[in-house]
C-alpha cells in the first residue's frame, strides 16, 4: 500500500481529493469563526477588538443564561435517565434470544422519533400538553421532560442493542448453570457486560435532549428557556459576542461527551 | 413445532413485550399517540383565538391548496401557499443534490484514506453531526452576513464592492441546509464505499474503460443503496426544515415548518395548521416507503 505508483492510482478519481479538502475547510470554518469570535473584546461578530473573556463573564454573570442552563441540564438529565432505562429493558426484550410477533411493531415505535418530522412532533405535542394543561391545570418542566424522554429512546436504544447483539448467551447459560438466580444473573453479568453499551446510549441521549430546539421551544410555557431556546430568541435581536459564548461553551461539553462516547464504543471491538 | 417449544416461544413473546412496554408507553404518550390528535383536529373547525371547536370540517384540507374569496365566494387555488410549498420542495431537492455533490468525494476520500487514519476523519465529519443545529446556522450565518468574512474576502480581493446580500435570502436558507445537512449524506456514503471491492475498479480499467466511465457505471450502481440512503437522510430533514430558514430566511422565506409554526400561532388556525402537518407527514412516509423498497429489491439482488 506505502508504494502507491505515481502515475497511476486506482482508488484516485480526479478532481475528489480536491473537493474532500474543501468540505472539511468548510465545514470547519464557520465553527472556528464562531468561537473565535467569542474571545472578541470588542461588541460586535464582525469587528475584531482585541482579546477577552468578556463575554463568557457576561454570559456566565447573566442570570437568564444561568437559569436556562441549569434548566436545560435538568431536562436532559432526567429524560436521558428515562430513556436510557425504558431503553434498556426494550433492547433486553427485543434482542438475542430470537425474534417474536409484534417484534417489528416494537421497532418501528422505538424508532418513529426518528422517521416524523420534529415539526409535526411539536405541533401534536403542543396541542396535546395543552389540553392537559388546562384540563389538570397541572404546569412545570415534566411535561418538556417526557418529551425530551420520548425523542431520545432511539438513541439510547441503538447503542444498547449494538451493544447486545455482539453478546452471545454463553456466559448467562454458565451462570444458570451455577445455579445462579435469573436476577443474580442479570445483575452480575449481564448488566455489566452491557454498561458500556448503557453509558454510550445514555450519553447520546443527554446530546440529543440538551441541542433540541424545535419540539421545546412549542412545548415550554413562559419562563422555561432552556440554553437553545433562549439562543434562538437572542438570533432575533441585535447579536453579540455573547451568543458565540455560550454557543463555545455548549460546543465544549458536545464535543467532549462525543470524545468520550468513541472512546467507550471503540473498546467493543 | 412441539408443546415445549410452543410454550418457549409464547414466554417469549411475553418477555419481549413486557420489557418494551415502559418505552411503548412513554412513546404513545409523548410521540406517537398525539400524532392521531393532529389527524383528528385537522378535521375541525378553528376557534376564535386559536385552539379548536368541536365541529366537523373539511375547511382546514380545503385550504391547504385553496382559497375561497372573501366577496364572491369563487374557489382558486390558494397560490400563496403552493408558493411555500414549492419553494419547501425546490430547496429540498436542491440540498439534497448539493450535498450529493459535496458528499461523495467526501465519504470516497474517506474511505480511500489508510485505516489508521480513517477513524480521524470520520470523527471530523461526526463532530458537526453532533453539533447543535442552532449553532451551526448561526455559525454559517456569521459567515455569510454582510460584514461577515466572506463579503469581507470578496471585497479585499476586489471582487465586489458592495457586499453581497445573502442573508435573509433563499440561497442562504439553500446554503445553511447544505451545511447543515451534509454530514447527513456523507455518513452513508461512507459506509456504502467502505464495503465497496475496489477490484473491481482494477478490472474496469482493465478492459479501457475510462475514469468517468468507470465513476459511472461501475461505482455509483454499486454504491446505490448508500445513496438513496443520504438522500433521503438529507430530503426529509430538509422537508421539515424550522431552524434554518427561520434564522436565515428572515420570516419572507418560509418553508412548510414556519408556515405550520404560523398558524398554531398569529395564524391562529389550528385545523389548516394539523392538515398541513399531516401532509407532511404524509410526504415524508412517502419517501420512506421509496427508500425501503429501494434498498429491499437491492438486497434481493445482491
Amino acid at each position: 500500500m506505502s508504494m502507491r505508483p505515481k502515475t497511476f492510482s486506482v482508488t484516485a478519481l480526479p478532481g475528489f481529493t480536491g473537493i474532500a479538502i474543501a468540505v472539511f475547510v468548510m465545514l470547519y470554518l464557520p465553527i472556528v469563526t464562531l468561537v473565535f469570535y467569542s474571545f472578541n473584546g470588542g461588541s460586535s461578530i464582525a469587528v475584531w477588538g482585541g482579546f477577552s473573556l468578556r463575554w463568557y463573564e457576561v454570559a456566565w454573570n447573566n442570570d437568564e443564561v444561568q437559569a436556562a442552563a441549569f434548566r436545560s441540564v435538568v431536562i436532559a438529565a432526567s429524560a436521558a435517565f428515562i430513556a436510557t432505562t425504558v431503553a434498556t429493558m426494550a433492547a433486553l426484550g427485543t434482542t438475542r434470544r430470537g425474534r417474536f410477533r409484534g417484534q417489528t411493531f416494537i421497532y418501528v415505535m422505538i424508532n418513529q422519533p426518528l422517521m416524523v418530522p420534529e415539526i409535526v412532533t411539536a405541533v401534536a405535542l403542543l396541542i396535546f400538553f395543552a389540553a392537559i394543561k388546562v384540563a389538570t391545570g397541572i404546569q412545570g418542566l415534566g411535561y418538556l421532560i417526557l418529551a425530551h424522554a420520548a425523542f431520545c429512546v432511539p438513541f439510547a436504544y441503538l447503542p444498547i442493542r449494538a451493544r447486545l447483539e455482539g453478546m452471545d448467551l454463553s456466559l448467562e447459560i454458565a451462570a444458570a448453570d451455577l445455579y445462579a438466580s435469573p436476577w443474580a444473573t442479570f445483575r452480575r453479568v449481564t448488566l455489566p457486560l452491557m454498561a458500556p453499551g448503557i453509558v454510550a446510549g445514555a450519553m447520546l441521549a443527554f446530546v440529543i435532549s440538551l441541542d433540541d430546539v424545535i419540539i421545546t421551544e412549542f412545548v415550554k410555557s413562559a419562563g422555561q428557556d432552556t440554553l437553545p431556546t433562549y439562543m434562538l430568541g437572542q438570533l432575533r435581536r441585535a447579536v453579540t459576542p455573547e451568543v458565540n459564548a455560550i454557543s463555545t461553551m455548549l460546543l465544549a461539553v458536545t464535543v467532549l461527551l462525543l470524545t468520550a462516547f468513541f472512546l467507550l464504543t471503540k473498546k467493543r471491538g | 413445532m412441539s408443546g415445549v417449544e410452543a410454550s418457549r416461544a409464547r414466554e417469549r413473546a411475553r418477555n419481549g413485550w413486557l420489557l418494551s412496554a415502559p418505552a411503548l408507553i412513554l412513546l404513545s404518550f409523548a410521540a406517537s399517540g398525539p400524532l392521531l390528535i393532529v389527524a383528528v383536529y385537522s378535521f375541525l373547525t378553528p376557534g376564535d383565538y386559536g385552539n379548536v371547536v368541536w365541529d366537523f370540517s373539511l375547511d382546514g384540507w380545503f385550504r391547504v391548496f385553496l382559497e375561497r374569496d372573501i366577496f364572491d365566494g369563487t374557489i382558486s387555488a390558494a397560490d400563496a401557499h403552493l408558493t411555500i410549498f414549492w419553494r419547501s420542495l425546490k430547496l429540498s431537492l436542491m440540498t439534497t443534490a448539493i450535498t450529493f455533490a459535496l458528499g461523495l468525494p467526501t465519504a470516497w476520500f474517506i474511505a480511500t484514506r489508510p485505516p489508521s487514519q480513517r477513524a480521524l476523519w470520520l470523527f471530523l465529519i461526526t463532530i458537526p453531526f453532533w453539533t447543535n443545529l442552532l449553532i451551526r446556522t448561526f455559525a454559517i450565518m456569521e459567515v455569510i452576513r454582510n460584514e461577515g468574512i466572506l463579503n469581507n474576502l470578496l471585497i479585499w480581493m476586489g471582487v465586489i464592492e458592495q457586499p453581497i446580500q445573502i442573508v435573509f435570502t433563499e440561497t442562504a436558507v439553500l446554503t445553511g441546509m447544505a451545511y447543515v445537512y451534509l454530514p447527513l449524506m456523507v455518513l452513508p456514503l461512507f459506509a456504502a464505499i467502505d464495503r465497496f471491492d475496489f477490484k473491481l475498479i482494477e478490472a474496469g480499467y482493465d478492459l479501457y474503460a475510462s475514469r468517468l466511465a468507470v465513476l459511472r457505471r461501475v461505482i455509483l450502481p454499486i454504491i446505490r443503496p448508500g445513496i438513496v440512503a443520504g438522500s433521503i437522510l438529507v430530503f426529509v430533514p430538509s422537508l421539515g426544515a424550522y431552524v434554518t430558514p427561520r434564522v436565515l430566511g428572515g420570516g419572507k422565506n418560509m418553508m412548510i415548518g414556519n408556515f405550520i409554526e404560523l398558524q398554531f400561532g398569529q395564524g391562529r388556525n389550528w385545523p389548516l395548521g394539523s392538515a398541513l402537518s399531516m401532509l407532511l407527514l404524509l410526504i415524508v412516509m412517502v419517501a420512506l416507503l421509496v427508500y425501503v423498497r429501494a434498498t429491499t429489491r437491492e438486497g434481493q439482488n445482491g
